[in-house]
């Protein structure tokens, strides 16, 4: 398939997807309308309660915060996430010690949390962002515990018989392993940075994406709400872009990700 | 023998236990001796513990018995004065062909600037000038045995230990490499412990030839001089008829191990 009839199919299915949504909700069939508007408002109430935001501007603080409170949860999730990852790979009496309850915590579903980083830290930025830590933490744990674990014998070998002491080991060999891990595993983690912020402000926030959904899902706003969707997933398809930018640079060296010559 | 002993084995016995807490013997009281400037190969079926024997050679491994010394010094630890060509992939697959090379140096403090240009220059040496920049994924098997040799030959070892480094290869790209290690070889004549199951491989690059039997608990069978006139070319040699006959002789000790070897594996993988 070309990529011109691809893209015109993918639009296609926008614009049916669209056309069906606005005539099932606007146009009787057999003298009833088949999704109520009160339940599913329609596309264009939708479009224009998102170009007021945009044009009113008040959007831009709402995304402003949920981008803020996502970057400070991958940032501070990342760093614990590589420092007891690599603590743990190069300990394993302190990993087997820990192992238990590295899983109770992990196995936990992390929005029951929210209540009580609510009470913590307040309704303002942070407690979302102790949510979102509590998801990047395990991702880039994970990924730094297996890529110290998983150098193969022969590259650490050959970097023994090369000369380098511990300390170089860890700088030249462990420690861009791991790396690599945790960048494999970049859009899950900051996608989940993205989640906690918003389950974090739906659940009890005064500002951010999620707060605003919930203000309309309040008032039985539903084309808010849908408008706030919509304005949730390009927000996210943005920052994933943004990722993979980021990856196809710092993974150059990967077979997989770099172009071939 | 001229010259000082580089890699002595004495009556090295290496043991594991296995994951069943029985103690496996893979090698039983190995003597070899490497003189300074040798180039010695070791043979033997597949199996039998030549690659092990390498590894106590590079303090990668501790005999369980016996000792190895290097120059004349009981080895403890890593052996600082080889270096070591693996069989499987060993470059640092983040780093480009001249950052693999240049690692060496810079980790014994050699300032970067210095470090890459000299790289630059082994890179050329073994004919990869043009591919400082790529990363090992973008290399063939052959051109990443290059930059092993390089990354290896910069520290200037004195003792060069090499575990079938050509077993991954093709034949013609095998030949190829060979000329390129003599051709290095002969510019400084390090000792070489050169570990292979090809014996027209091992009779074509060595001085000596040393058999090892099948195992477990393998030994070392046989020992051949081969007075081969140097410089020699690896894919020519094989003509001659010294090379034959050499061939012929050691063949016919080195096949029953071989056999031996064969019926071994082939029992285990039915158990």
């Amino acid at each position: 398939m070309s990529r011109v009839t691809l893209l015109s199919l993918q639009i296609l299915v926008a614009v049916v997807a669209l056309a069906l949504w606005q005539f099932l909700t606007s146009v009787p069939v057999f003298g009833k309308i088949l999704l109520p508007p009160f339940f599913f408002s329609n596309p264009v109430d939708v479009f224009s309660q998102i170009v007021n935001w945009f044009y009113t501007g008040v959007i831009w603080k709402h995304l402003a915060i949920t981008l803020w409170e996502s970057i400070l949860a991958f940032v501070i999730g990342s760093a614990a996430g590589i420092l007891v990852g690599f603590w743990f790979a190069r300990q394993p009496r302190v990993a087997a010690v820990f192992d238990p309850y590295v899983k109770m915590a992990n196995a936990l579903p992390r929005v029951v949390l929210a209540p009580i980083f609510a009470l913590w830290f307040g309704l303002g930025v942070w407690s979302k962002v102790a949510l979102g830590v509590t998801l990047v933490f395990f991702i880039v744990f994970f990924n730094v515990y297996q890529g110290v674990k998983e150098v193969p014998t022969t590259v650490l070998d050959n970097g023994r018989m090369l000369g380098m002491s511990e300390r170089q080991l860890m700088r030249h060999v462990y420690w861009p392993s791991a790396l690599s891990w945790m960048f494999s595993s970049l859009h899950t983690s900051v996608g989940f940075a993205v989640v906690g912020a918003v389950v974090g402000e739906y659940l009890g926030a005064a500002a951010g994406l999620g707060y605003l959904i919930q203000q309309a899902e309040g008032t039985f706003d539903v084309g808010g709400v849908f408008a706030g969707m919509f304005v949730l997933s390009a927000f996210v398809i943005l920052i994933d872009m943004a990722v993979t930018v980021v990856e196809k640079r710092l993974l150059v060296w990967r077979p997989t990700v770099a172009p071939r010559d | 023998m001229t010259g000082p002993t580089a890699v002595a084995l004495d009556n090295a016995t290496v043991a594991f236990r296995l994951a069943d807490g029985r103690v496996y013997t893979a090698v039983e009281q190995a003597n070899l001796a490497v003189a300074h400037g040798e180039f010695v190969a070791i043979v033997g079926p597949t199996g039998c513990g030549k690659s092990t024997l390498l590894n106590v050679a590079a303090g990668l491994l501790k005999p369980a018995a016996g000792t190895a010394r290097i120059f004349d010094k009981q080895l403890s630890g890593l052996n600082r004065d080889a270096g070591y060509l693996f069989q499987a992939d060993a470059l640092f697959p983040w780093k480009t062909a001249i950052d693999n090379v240049a690692i060496g140096l810079e980790i014994r403090g050699t300032p970067r600037a210095e470090a890459l240009a000299r790289a630059q220059k082994w890179l050329g040496s073994v004919g990869l000038g043009a591919f400082a920049n790529r990363y090992p994924h973008m290399l063939s098997g052959g051109q990443r045995k290059r930059v092993a040799l390089a990354q290896v030959l910069i520290r200037d070892p004195k003792i060069l230990l090499m575990d079938e480094p050509f077993g991954p290869l093709d034949a013609q790209t095998r030949q190829i490499m060979g000329n390129l290690l003599l051709e290095l070889w002969t510019a400084d004549r390090k000792a070489v412990l050169f570990v292979t199951h090809d014996l027209e491989e091992a009779i074509a690059l060595a001085d000596r030839v040393v058999i090892m039997s099948a195992g477990p608990g393998a030994r070392i069978i046989g020992d051949w001089r081969i007075a081969l006139p140097r410089p020699r070319d690896i894919s020519e040699i094989r003509m001659e008829k010294d090379f034959h006959a050499l061939h012929r002789e050691i063949w016919s000790v080195l096949k029953d191990e071989v056999m031996k070897g064969y019926v071994q594996s082939s029992q285990a993988g039915a158990a």
